[in-house]
Parts: structure tokens; C-alpha cells; sequence
């Protein structure tokens, strides 16, 4: 569905993305794990051409994507990201029509889709379709973020730490309603994050990646088995580690203090 | 007043037309320009530099500026059409620096997502850029919208009627009601058209109402200007006689005077262009523009021809420029009025007593201790270089200043000379005396009534009527009259009209 072929970015005679070759396949999540300053943001953004590559290339469906007119690709990959980037000056209605409008759908067929949308992210159609987006919680702008994404029913989707900025118990019911969409939509996804809990919750495989290479890939249970060098196994246990100091605290009673 | 009231609706009229469609090009140039500043980063710095360096132009000077530009350029030089050039160039700014400020000033996670979307570059200015901009823009817009309305009114010494020929023929007379109403119907135009773009840029609850009311509104003003910009500029059986004016009362009375005998004459209509800058109205006959106006010999002598000032006879002087005017431009010297309005110094008579001074011979050895001032042009005309060298002049201090003040300066001693003109009636009613030129340093300043080549050429009955004015004013005459109106409040049409008639008593028309 997505390959990446020898892909490199680079800025002067730095290279913040290197040599990177990772396929995914249809209907797959895949979770590209790394710290910041990784790469995996650069990388996730060469696929829909926000960034274009230095040599390499990305096929889509087969279809090498520079053959493609930008804006046509961009209408078919669904793209959400931590700033949320919803516009202020329209509506939610208009927010999520963004790409039907550019594609020229009826008026009806926009306001079915969009209320559609809505109840796939949980929100109340009738309460939040009129309003601005600066009169939503952080937790509903994402919903509404990933509702637009997801409004010309693409195949593919690019997220970019969607829940990255929400507090712990909001991003847990987000991610949930995302499980569940995705596997009513069956949705091809690469889901960039630097959190450990997350990409084992979300993804099928886990892409780890560090100072711009790509150091191992494979499903969850493969990396726990067998991690390609200590850096990953570091990054496995921290979940584990975190919850033994909390343990720890708890039994000294430190946490009361 | 009221006769003052009843010039409103043409002076405003004038002075929305300019605006308007100044501020309509302004927006044109500028929007665009600034748009294409965002996109290619370095096309940012120089273009709004040209913009800056456009701005720091003094507005009056860069409205004058557009005279000799568009004369060399062969295209009307004198009236609307360097008003508005000026004017468009000085809203360029404003407009401008916002547009590039309000775009650049958009979330860069918002133009991620227009991009992320599909939009187009196109599409993501149309839809994400421009309307976030737009409250950045529209402050843009409404400055240069109060700047332009105040700036049209120097349009008057250009030749383009606006509320400023209030302010300008105002200031010369000593009518401070002029003055004000001018003043005030601008400020009043600015507020609205500010208020108007205020409302059309305005967002919010029951904003889409306020800004239909806006745009009707403003809809409607340009309706107006177009509609009456075209009605004037429409060829109507030959176009009326454009007669000129200097920045000075006498001026003002004068061309009244021939506006009314050439209407009266031929059945021809008239315009006036009057506060036209002494260099300006000469280039404006010279290329048509203007077809008549009066001028001085010893002027065109000194400025026009070029030659020394000192040891020149009266006769020989009007000869010569007559001459040298039809040889080089085809301008007629329709009529010799009969007066001669010479530039002079004069001075306190007290003091001129108590120091015992009557000739600008005796001047030089207690010059250091003096001050003078002059008119605008003065102390750059080589009367004064020649006054300076004849006498060998040195004074304490030289001060330029508005000629409708130099009397009053005069009289209460902040300046102990001033350049006078020997027509002026305030010589006596301030109390000067103006001091001899006795090794005659200035020439002789007969007022003639100059017409243009193609008026000469294509309008005789109009030459016919214009010689009846030869020899019809003298001196004391013409003191009367910028007596009336200087100091007794009078309207230089009405002096002028009074004059008219005696004429018409003294020598009826054929």
C-alpha cells in the first residue's frame, strides 16, 4: 500500500532523515516510534509531499507520488497532527467539509457526511456543527481534527501525535474511539509518536527510529522477543519500569507525601 | 458662509472622485504586491522599501513632483491627473505593509493544514490566508483611507479641485470661515469613508448586516464618483477656458476678472485652477493646460529668460519677454493691464523713521542687526540675489514664510523687513513703508494677461475680449481691490464682479 524506498532528507550537509526503507501494508497501522529530533515526523511528512525528500521515493498504491498533482494526492491521504490546525474562521460543519468542498461534492451530500463524521467521533452532530472551533474542548478539536481527516474517506491516513498535547485520561478515550474506528473503516494509517504505550496500544507493527535511521521494525511482540540493540530495549521497558517506580512509591508511601 | 456653503457639493465631489479613485488603485497595486511579497520571500524587502521611500516624500511635494513628470511624458500635467497618481502612490503603503503582515502573521499550523487538506496555493490564500489576514488588511485599508482623504486636499496647487481650495484660497484671503469649512468637511469625509471600511471589514454576531449596509454603501459612493468623474470628463462643445491662478489674492481677483469678462464677451464658459505654484502655472499654459493667466515681466525676465535683473527699463523688459514667450512657446500677451506689481522690502514706518532709513542703499551697514522674511519663493528668486548683491545685503536672519502673515509678522516686530509687493494694500494698512530701490537691483513687474498658443490660435473672439482689459487697471486700482478682500473680508468673484461693472460703464461691449 505505502513504500518507502531509500528515502533521505536532508538540510545543508545534515541528513535528518536517512536512507529509510519501510513498507505498510493495506489496512496496516503502523506506529513510528522515536524521540524528537528521530526523524519521524520528516518522514511521515514525505509521504504526502509536506516535505520533499532529498533522493529516494514513496510509492502509493504502486503509483510513485511526485507523478502526482499535490493537491490531488493530498485529498486522498488523510492528514492529522497535534496542532490540530482547525480553521478559526469557519464553523465545524465547514471545518470537516474542507476536502469534500475542494472535491466538489453537493451541499447535501457534504451535510450528511459531515454529520456522519461527527457520530464516528463521538460528537453531538446538532451541538457542535454551528459552532467555532475555539469553542470546543482540546479533546473535541482533535475529535473534529480526526473527523476531517477522515471526510473524503481516504485509504490512507498520516497522523502526527494527534493526542499528543491532551491530558492522559482524554487521550486514553480518544485513542480508544480511534481502535474502533479504524477497524470499522479499515483504514491504512502510519501514526507517528513518542510514546511507548501508545504504539503498543495502536499499532500493528512498530517502526522505532533514532537519529534519523530507521533501527528496527516489526510487530509488538517481536521487538519485546527479540530488540534489535539496547537503545530498543530501553524503550520496551519503559512502560515496565514506570510502573515499578510507581509501585515502589506507593509501598514506601512515598506518593502521600 | 453660506456663499461658502454653496461650494460644497462641488469641492466634495471633486475631492471624493480623487479619493475614491486613488484609494480603489492603491488597493489595486497593493494587495497583489503584497500577496507576491509573501510568496517570493525576496522580492519582500525591496518592495516595501520603494513603498517607505515613497512615503517619506513630503505629500505636497510629491503631488507637485507628478507636474513635471507627467509634462515630460507629454499627458495632462495640471489638474486630476497628477493629483491622483500622487495620491494613488501614498496609499500604496499602508495597504501593503498590512497585507504582508497579515498573511505572514497566520498560525503556520494553519497553512500546514491548507496544505494537508489538498488546497491549492491559490486556494489556500483564497480560503485560509486572506480571510485570517483580513482585520490586519482592512486596518491597512482604513489608514490609508484617513491619510488620502487628508492628502487630496494639497490636490488644489496641482490644478485638481478638492476641499483644499477652501483651505488654500482661505489662508491667502485671511477667510478663516473658508479655512474651517474645508477643513471640517474633510475630517467629517474621513470619519465616514473610515467608518465605512470599519463596517465592511467587521466580523462577529450581526456583523454580516453591517457589512452588506458597507458595501452598499460604499457601492454607492463610487457609483456616484464614476457617474460624475464621467459626466466631467465627457466632451461637451468644446471644453471651457481654463483660466490660472497663483497662491496670491491679486491673483485670485484677477482671474475672476477674466473668468467673468470672457463669459460675459463670448458666451464661452470658464473654469478656474486657481493656487497653482508659480512654476507650475507657467508649464501648465505653456503645454495648454491653463489657457490663461496673468503673469509679471519682471518674473519671466528672471526665471523664464534668464537674464540680469539690474539697469532694466520698464518698455524694453515687456518686449523682450513678449518676444522671447511667442517665440519659444506661441504664448500671446493678450493685454497689458496697466500696473506694475513689483517685488519691494518693506519695513516698519516707525522704525524706518527712527533709523532713518528710506532707500535699500542706506540698509547694508545695519543689516547685521535685521531679520526679513519672504514668501515662499523668494529668497530662491534671483530678485533677492540680485537685492543681496547690489547692495551688499547681510542680515541676521531669513525667514520663509505664508505670504498672508508677512504683514502681520511685519507689523509686530518678529521680523523687521519683509518682501512685499507694492500692489498690496496691506503695505499702508500695517503701517510700512517700502524702501527705494534707488541703483534699480529689481526690474520693472508690468501684469500681463498671457493666453496660451491654442487659445490664440483657435479662440480670437476670446483674445478680442482680453484686449479690453489693456491698460484698464492701475496701480491704485488694483490696491483697492486686494485691499477688499484682504482686509475687509471680501470674496475676490465679488470685487471682481464690481470691477466688471465699472469696466462695462467706462467702455461698453460692442
Amino acid at each position: 500500500m505505502i513504500e518507502l524506498h531509500r528515502l533521505t532528507k536532508r538540510y545543508g550537509d545534515q541528513a535528518v532523515v536517512h536512507d529509510l526503507s519501510l513498507s505498510v501494508a493495506e489496512g496496516e497501522l503502523l506506529a513510528v516510534l522515536g524521540g524528537s529530533g528521530s526523524g519521524k515526523t520528516t518522514t511521515l511528512k514525505m509521504i504526502n509531499r509536506l516535505i520533499e525528500p532529498s533522493s529516494g521515493n514513496v510509492h502509493l498504491n504502486g503509483v510513485d507520488v511526485r507523478g502526482l498533482e499535490l493537491s490531488e494526492l493530498r485529498r486522498q491521504i488523510g492528514y492529522a497532527f497535534q496542532q490540530v490546525g482547525l480553521f478559526p474562521h469557519m464553523n465545524v460543519a465547514q471545518n470537516v467539509a474542507v476536502t469534500p468542498t475542494l472535491l466538489g461534492w453537493s451541499a447535501a451530500a457534504i451535510a450528511r457526511r459531515v454529520d456522519e463524521l461527527l457520530e464516528l467521533v463521538e460528537l453531538d452532530p446538532a451541538a457542535v456543527r454551528d459552532r467555532r472551533p475555539d469553542q470546543l474542548s482540546g479533546g473535541q478539536q482533535q475529535r473534529v481534527g480526526v473527523a476531517r481527516a477522515l471526510a473524503a474517506a481516504p485509504r490512507v491516513m498520516l497522523l502526527d501525535e494527534p493526542f499528543g498535547a491532551l491530558d492522559p485520561l482524554t487521550r486514553q478515550r480518544l485513542q480508544d474511539s480511534f481502535i474502533r474506528i479504524r477497524r470499522e473503516l479499515a483504514v491504512t494509517a502510519v501514526f507517528v509518536t513518542h510514546d511507548m504505550v501508545e504504539a503498543l496500544m495502536l499499532g500493528d507493527r512498530i517502526a522505532v527510529m533514532r537519529h534519523g535511521r530507521l533501527v528496527q521494525v516489526g510487530t509488538p511482540a517481536a521487538l519485546m522477543r527479540s530488540p534489535a540493540d539496547d537503545y530498543v530495549r530501553r524503550l520496551l521497558d519503559t512502560p515496565c519500569r514506570e510502573a515499578r517506580l510507581v509501585n515502589a512509591l506507593l509501598a514506601t508511601g512515598a506518593a502521600d507525601r | 458662509m453660506t456663499e461658502q456653503l454653496a461650494l460644497l457639493p462641488r469641492y466634495l465631489t471633486a475631492h471624493l472622485q480623487l479619493t475614491l479613485l486613488a484609494l480603489l488603485f492603491s488597493t489595486a497595486v497593493s494587495l497583489p504586491l503584497g500577496v507576491a511579497a509573501t510568496r517570493v520571500r525576496w522580492l519582500e524587502r525591496p518592495v516595501l522599501g520603494v513603498a517607505a521611500v515613497i512615503q517619506t516624500v513630503p505629500s505636497l511635494a510629491l503631488l507637485a513632483a507628478m507636474v513635471p513628470l507627467l509634462a515630460a511624458l507629454n499627458v495632462q500635467s495640471i489638474g486630476f491627473l497628477p493629483a491622483f497618481i500622487g495620491l494613488t502612490l501614498y496609499g500604496v503603503l499602508p495597504i501593503l505593509r498590512n497585507t504582508v503582515t497579515g498573511i505572514a502573521g497566520v498560525d503556520p499550523a494553519l497553512t500546514e493544514a491548507a496544505r494537508a487538506v489538498g488546497m491549492t496555493p491559490w486556494q489556500q490564500l483564497r480560503r485560509v490566508e486572506l480571510p485570517l489576514a483580513l482585520p490586519v488588511i482592512a486596518a491597512g485599508l482604513r489608514t490609508a483611507t484617513v491619510w488620502t482623504v487628508g492628502v487630496a486636499t494639497l490636490s488644489t496647487p496641482v490644478g485638481a479641485t478638492s476641499l483644499g481650495n477652501y483651505i488654500f484660497s482661505g489662508l491667502q484671503t485671511r477667510n478663516y470661515a473658508s479655512v474651517l469649512v474645508g477643513c471640517a468637511a474633510a475630517a467629517v469625509l474621513a470619519l465616514v469613508l473610515d467608518g465605512l471600511v470599519r463596517c465592511l471589514a467587521a466580523g462577529g454576531r450581526g456583523g454580516r448586516r453591517r457589512r452588506a449596509a458597507a458595501a452598499a454603501g460604499i457601492a454607492a459612493l463610487y457609483l456616484y464618483a464614476g457617474l460624475t468623474l464621467a459626466a466631467a470628463l465627457a466632451p461637451r462643445g468644446g471644453r471651457p477656458v481654463a483660466i490660472g491662478a497663483k497662491t496670491f489674492t491679486e491673483q485670485y481677483i484677477l482671474a475672476h476678472l477674466i473668468g467673468g469678462l470672457v463669459e460675459e464677451a463670448t458666451g464661452r464658459t470658464t473654469t478656474q485652477r486657481q493656487s497653482l505654484g508659480s512654476m507650475v502655472v507657467f508649464d501648465a499654459l505653456a503645454a495648454g493646460d491653463v489657457d490663461i493667466y496673468v503673469d509679471y515681466s519682471g518674473t519671466l525676465w528672471a526665471n523664464e529668460l534668464g537674464r540680469d535683473t539690474a539697469g532694466t527699463d520698464r518698455a524694453g523688459v515687456l518686449a523682450g519677454v513678449g518676444a522671447h514667450l511667442r517665440d519659444a512657446y506661441g504664448i500671446v500677451v493678450a493685454a497689458t493691464l496697466g500696473f506694475e506689481n513689483a517685488y519691494a522690502v518693506a519695513m516698519r514706518a516707525a522704525d524706518a523713521e527712527t533709523r532713518g532709513v528710506r532707500r535699500l542703499s542706506e540698509l547694508a551697514p545695519i543689516g547685521p542687526q535685521l531679520s526679513m522674511g519672504g514668501d515662499y519663493e523668494f529668497f530662491s528668486r534671483p530678485e533677492w540675489n540680485a537685492l543681496r548683491d547690489t547692495y551688499g545685503l547681510r542680515l541676521r536672519e531669513l525667514r520663509t514664510m505664508d505670504p498672508a502673515l508677512m504683514y502681520q509678522a511685519a507689523e509686530e516686530g518678529a521680523v523687521d523687513l519683509i518682501s512685499a509687493f507694492t500692489t498690496d494694500g496691506r503695505i499702508a494698512a500695517y503701517n510700512l513703508t517700502l524702501l527705494e530701490d534707488d541703483r534699480g537691483a529689481i526690474p520693472p513687474y508690468d501684469a500681463m494677461v498671457l493666453a496660451s498658443a491654442r487659445l490664440a490660435r483657435e479662440a480670437p473672439d476670446v483674445l478680442a475680449a482680453l484686449g479690453r482689459l489693456d491698460g484698464a487697471i492701475d496701480a491704485p486700482a488694483m490696491r483697492r481691490m486686494n485691499l477688499q478682500v484682504d482686509e475687509r473680508g471680501a470674496d475676490p468673484a465679488e470685487v471682481a464682479a464690481d470691477f466688471l461693472r465699472g469696466l462695462r460703464g467706462r467702455n461698453p461691449a460692442p
